[in-house]
């Protein structure tokens, strides 16, 4: 009884379900509701109908005497299909191939859908063996895929594609008729979308070895007429198909097989000649693309009609581009050709090849004053960089020709072309050296080099450098600077140091210095320092009493440059121990006031210090130099100067200056932030004990008093507070993990000193160092209790009218920055003080500039370089959370306050990234416009500065705004400051690459307003005037 | 220049560029006035693309500061050009070219002579005195065609 009613009740069920399945079907198909086949195919994939019961259902509409009707059941069916074809079985599968290869031949109407279906049909991986070929055949027979629409052709090849994945070995049994169908359906195909997926199949074709038979020509001549592609999508495409993508996926085909040559080859040839550039550079690529498949068999008949459209294209474009892709391929060619085995009998088209390319370049560089003496070279460059073989043979014809013409020739601007060339052949190439075959210069390196030494000994200044430069290739590849030479050159150098007055020789001397020190240390060591030494420690020349000026000048012209070439050299460790004493023996001298040295260059000193600890890096052993060498001198010298400076009578040190400090600080910062973690404790416990206890134990000379007492401020000496600075450098750089010892009696003593010193100098940077410490300070109760206190202590000072209001004020604006680079919850409260600081009558302006101090890096303290806590992206942060606060004041300010507003909001903008600018512009823009007609320059700059990288990639918020912004900036032109003159021009400049549209309508009125700069009276500001007005006339005009 | 087309020169000499113009203290200095000079009327025209090679007029020496004259007090301008050679069928597009450079570029008081240096060309009286004729320069940059060709020798280095 139960079992009757179970078997009752899945009978009812499946009565229902299959009512409810002719339901459907009848709704799709005549009913015309699309939304029934998703239905369907949810029910047959969670198995409440078969496909069979589907098809059964179908049974009418699918036999109707109506194409529409047919076309809809057909539709149906395919669409669930599509979803479904994973849960079908070998029988079924075959079953429904058989019906939808029937139904190709049906109504056009029902075409689409069968396509569709078979498509699906062909993602089976049951499919059974013998149906591909099957598909295929009727697919070619009775679908003529070109008179097709689009969607059905992509389907026809979507299934060639599925096909090919899955049952590669059944249609290769087709043999070639496979590759005659493909040819067959593409032929004519128009679509770039489907373009790439034929071009997908025919690719496959090559690579998966299908059978082309006969058919080779054909299949070549149905790609190849769509190279060179020239497709520009249109406007706003949303399938992103771009030229690029098409080209490579053609190219891919044409040269994936050497089969093409024959044909490809006089392709290129042909469209070589085209007029068109983008063709031009098509045809070299994939000439140079063929270059890792073909061999001399392919190429060798057609060397002499390739080279002589090469040797054209290069010699006679004008275009980078086509040079490059011209110069690519021809070293393509030659690597292809050196790679290729000779068989005994033939002749080695290399040398055939490379032959023709030395007898058509080679008599131009014996005309080194023409123009085509580049072009050839760079072709033989390219030639012999191709191949150890081809190096061999273009160096043996060119090298002793260029070296007797050097010798030979009179004329300097003739033996520097002829000495650039030669510098082209001896770049360092990849290939030779690394077999273990001799550097195929080695036979040239004698005349190479006394042909540099005789340029180095020249009076001109082209050929002395590109003398340098050459003499830098050859040092760097092996063998061919030999001691001797090396020795002599470096005499050289030294020479040229001492000698040389032409700013730019002296760069490139000191370049080369540099780059052949780091491979010859011993050699400068022993030549080139002593010799520098000697020179900026000998007293100059004295006539009569006094040295005359121009003497004295020239004097110091030595040592600076001498000063710096130490610098060059000094990128190993064995010439830093040679080169840091001679620099410390100048600080000292000019500390006593022997030898005349000046401040300008004690601090050129400073800087070439600070570059040797920066090119060092994390060198350990140079790292220890600076630590037990360098820092404490330069501290015992900066304090004893500071003492000295006490006693009015002493002697007067050029360790005293601020500029001279300033230029110690860096130094210092830079060995700190570089030291590694155990001396880096060492150096900070001396500095602390230095500068609170007075403990100078570590210092050089011991001639200190006992009682220093560096942190106390003196009301009328500023020389031993300024000394802060120092501190700063050294505790404030050193990495986060090297905690300061007694960092609290320190901050204490640095709060005190910033507030109660006089002297602006050592208050700001008592401030640095207590924002530089605090920034780094781990969170916790410590720090908390620290900023509650400094804070309440700032904000009495600021808001009552004290007379060391400014002293409270920068000590505001430094923590403000320590706290908002680590995202420090007080730093709003601080940066709200700040704001409401722009309204206020005496430091309104000062703390307008402190946004540009906030937002941008500054070089000593807080910033990365010194390990400081710096989190990312806080700039976008303070102007996200701010911007609407200060827009808000803005509005409500007086007038006349208003300036301080704008310079604060055009420092804000001026230092975010271009990327936020973009996004933030348009709710700004009516500010900044504001900004541009506000009196002060200052913002007036700012400004200009901050819009004119947004004009060259405008935001569409600028559009509506133009005729506010041109009327402003025109007004600008006549501005009493010739800096904002020029801004506004390069403005009114950058809006000129707008989309012509935008700007066509004030073209008139702008090259008309622009015809009073050309005539102003600074050239400067004509300079720009003349460029902005050039570019306005070219626009909208032909040939622009 | 492109395809088979062959130049009527295609091997010119090439001469050195002169470096930019040294700044000096007075060219910072708000109050101090900077005559037009020679200098800055070749820096105006040596910049100028060749129609032919891919070359500056300064580089092939078809412009040189020497031959340039200007007297900012009278407002005078006179500038002479030397064609590379002398049969050079460029040579009234050179002058066109100049021309309409210091047009588009020097104050308008300015009266603006271009001209070839003398005895370095064959046609030399023709093509000054189209050079001359206000009327048919205007005349020659309502040509379309010329004129695209005339823009893309000022234009800063196409491509």
């Amino acid at each position: 009884m139960r079992v009757r009613v179970k078997v009752g009740v899945a009978l009812q069920a499946m009565a229902a379900d299959s009512a409810l399945l002719l339901g459907l079907v009848e709704e799709f198909v005549t009913g015309q509701q699309d939304s029934k086949a998703e239905e369907t195919a949810t029910g047959v994939k969670n198995g409440q109908f078969t496909i069979l019961q589907l098809v059964e259902a179908l049974g009418l509409s699918l036999t109707s005497s109506e194409p529409q009707t047919r076309g809809r059941g057909v539709q149906l069916l395919s669409q669930v299909l599509q979803q479904c074809y994973g849960n079908l079985q070998e029988s079924e599968v075959e079953v429904l191939v058989t019906f939808y290869e029937n139904r190709l031949k049906d109504h056009y109407v029902i075409m689409p859908h069968v396509l569709e279906g078979l498509k699906a049909l062909t993602k089976c991986l049951v499919l059974p063996p013998g149906s591909a070929v099957s598909i295929l055949k009727s697919v070619f027979q009775d679908a003529h895929v070109q008179s097709l629409m689009l969607a059905q052709r992509s389907c026809v090849y979507c299934i060639l594609i599925n096909l090919m994945d899955s049952r590669e070995e059944e249609l290769k049994g087709l043999g070639s008729d496979f590759v005659f169908g493909f040819v067959q359906s593409m032929d004519g195909e128009r679509d770039p979308r489907n373009l790439l997926l034929a071009f997908q199949i025919a690719r496959k074709i090559i690579t998966q070895g299908y059978e082309m038979g006969k058919f080779t020509e054909e299949f070549f001549e149905v790609t190849s007429c769509y190279f060179p592609i020239d497709f520009t999508p249109p406007p706003n495409d949303p399938h992103g198909i771009t030229q690029e993508e098409l080209i490579l996926s053609l190219r891919a085909v044409l040269t994936g097989s050497q089969r093409f040559a024959e044909y490809l080859l006089p392709l290129i040839v042909e469209k070589l000649d085209s007029d068109v550039q983008s063709a031009k550079v098509d045809s070299l690529q994939t000439l140079a693309a063929c270059g890792s498949l073909y061999g001399h068999k392919e190429l060798s008949e057609f060397l002499p009609g390739l080279w002589s459209s090469l040797r054209r294209e290069v010699f006679q474009t004008a275009s980078e581009k086509v040079e490059t892709a011209g110069l690519s391929a021809v070293s393509a060619l030659v690597a292809s050709l050196s790679r290729s085995v000779l068989s005994s009998d033939s002749e080695d088209v290399l040398h055939v090849f490379l032959d023709l390319i030395l007898k058509d370049c080679l008599h131009h560089l014996a005309e080194p004053d023409l123009k085509l003496v580049w072009p050839s070279a760079k072709i033989l460059q390219a030639a012999s960089n191709a191949s150890y073989r081809a190096s061999l043979k273009v160096m043996s014809a060119v090298m002793p020709s260029l070296l007797e013409q050097y010798n030979t020739q009179t004329q300097c601007s003739q033996r520097r072309t002829l000495l650039e060339v030669l510098q082209g052949f001896v770049q360092p190439s990849l290939h030779g050296t690394e077999h273990g075959e001799d550097n195929v210069l080695v036979e040239f390196q004698k005349p190479l080099c006394s042909a540099v030494f005789s340029a180095l000994a020249e009076s001109s200044a082209g050929l002395q450098i590109t003398a340098t430069r050459l003499l830098t290739s050859l040092g760097k590849q092996s063998g061919l600077l030999p001691l001797s030479d090396l020795e002599l050159s470096v005499h050289h150098l030294t020479r040229l140091v001492l000698e040389e007055q032409d700013a730019q020789v002296s760069l490139a001397v000191m370049e080369c210095c540099g780059a052949l020190a780091y491979i010859y240390p011993e050699a400068f060591a022993m030549r080139m320092v002593p010799r520098l030494k000697e020179a900026i420690f000998s007293e100059p020349m004295v006539e009569g009493d006094r040295p005359c000026p121009s003497d004295s000048n020239s004097q110091q012209a030595v040592r600076r440059r001498c000063v710096t070439a130490l610098a060059s050299v000094s990128s190993q460790p064995s010439l830093v121990q040679e080169s840091v004493p001679v620099l410390l023996q100048i600080l000292t001298s000019a500390h006593t006031g022997r030898d005349s040295f000046s401040s300008d260059e004690v601090t050129s000193v400073c800087h070439s210090l600070q570059r040797i600890a920066e090119q060092a890096g994390q060198d350990p052993e140079v790292g220890q130099i600076f630590h037990d060498i360098v820092i404490p001198r330069l501290l015992g010298l900066a304090i004893q100067a500071a003492l000295q400076g006490e006693d009015s009578s002493g002697r007067n040190s050029l360790l005293k200056d601020e500029a001279v400090l300033s230029a110690i600080v860096p130094v210092l910062s830079a060995v700190c932030a570089r030291l590694h973690s155990e001396l880096a404790s060492l150096m900070a416990s001396r500095a602390v004990r230095l500068f609170l206890d007075g403990d100078v134990s570590f210092l050089p000379e011991n001639a200190f008093p006992s009682n220093l007492q560096l942190l106390k401020a003196h009301p009328d000496s500023c020389y031993q507070t300024r000394t802060v600075c120092l501190l700063m450098a050294c505790v404030c750089s050193l990495p986060r993990s090297v905690e300061i010892p007694e960092v609290d009696r320190l901050l204490v003593e640095l709060e005190e000193l910033s507030f109660t010193c006089l002297h602006p100098f050592s208050y700001t940077s008592a401030a640095k160092c207590f924002a530089g410490l605090i920034n780094k300070r781990p969170e916790g109760t410590a720090l908390d209790a620290m900023l509650e206190s400094t804070t309440k202590r700032l904000t009495a000072e600021v808001e009552n009218q004290s007379p060391m209001r400014m002293q409270a004020f920068t000590l505001l604006l430094w923590v403000a920055k320590a706290l908002l680079l680590r995202y420090h919850p007080l730093s709003t409260s601080l940066t709200d003080k700040l704001f409401s600081l722009l309204g206020d009558s005496e430091l309104a302006s000062h703390a307008a500039d402190g946004f540009y101090l906030l937002m941008s890096d500054s070089p000593d303290v807080l910033n990365r370089g010194c390990h400081a806590n710096v989190r990312i992206m806080y700039r976008q942060r303070f102007f996200a959370e701010n911007s609407a606060k200060l827009v808000q004041s803005f509005n409500s300010a007086v007038p006349e306050r208003k300036a301080a507003y704008l310079k604060a909001l055009s420092h804000m903008v001026n230092n975010l990234p271009k990327q936020v600018q973009l996004t933030e512009l348009p709710a700004l823009l009516p500010l900044l416009l504001e900004a541009l007609s506000c009196p002060d320059q200052g913002v007036q700059l700012s400004t200009l500065s901050c819009l004119q990288p947004v004009l060259l990639d405008p935001p569409a918020a600028l559009t509506t705004q133009l005729d506010g912004l041109v009327a402003r900036l025109l007004a600008l032109n006549s501005s009493p400051s010739m800096k904002v003159r020029i801004a506004s021009l390069r403005c009114i400049l950058a809006l000129s690459h707008l989309p012509d549209h935008l700007v066509l309508p004030f073209r008139a009125k702008i090259l008309q307003a622009l015809a009073v700069p050309l005539d102003d009276k600074k050239r400067l500001v004509r300079k720009e005037a003349v460029l902005a007005r050039g570019e306005w006339f070219l626009l909208g005009n032909p040939g622009r | 220049m492109s395809g088979g087309t062959r130049l009527e020169n295609a091997n010119p000499l090439v001469f050195q560029r002169s470096g930019e113009r040294l700044l000096t203290a007075t060219d910072e200095d708000e109050n101090v006035a900077d005559p037009i000079d020679d200098r800055e009327i070749f820096d105006l025209i040596r910049s100028i693309n060749d129609p032919e090679h891919p070359l500056s007029l300064e580089e092939l020496n078809v412009v040189e500061q020497l031959r340039v004259n200007v007297n900012d007090q009278d407002s005078t301008v006179a500038v002479e050009f030397t064609p590379t050679i002398p049969h050079c069928s460029m040579a009234t597009l050179i002058g066109l070219s100049i021309k309409v450079k210091l047009l588009r570029s020097l104050p308008g008081r300015f009266k603006i002579d271009v001209h070839i240096t003398p005895g370095t060309h064959a046609s030399e009286d023709a093509v000054n005195k189209q050079l001359a004729d206000k009327e048919r320069v205007a005349a020659a940059l309502e040509n379309s065609q010329l004129l695209e060709v005339v823009n893309q020798c000022l234009s800063s280095r196409a491509m």
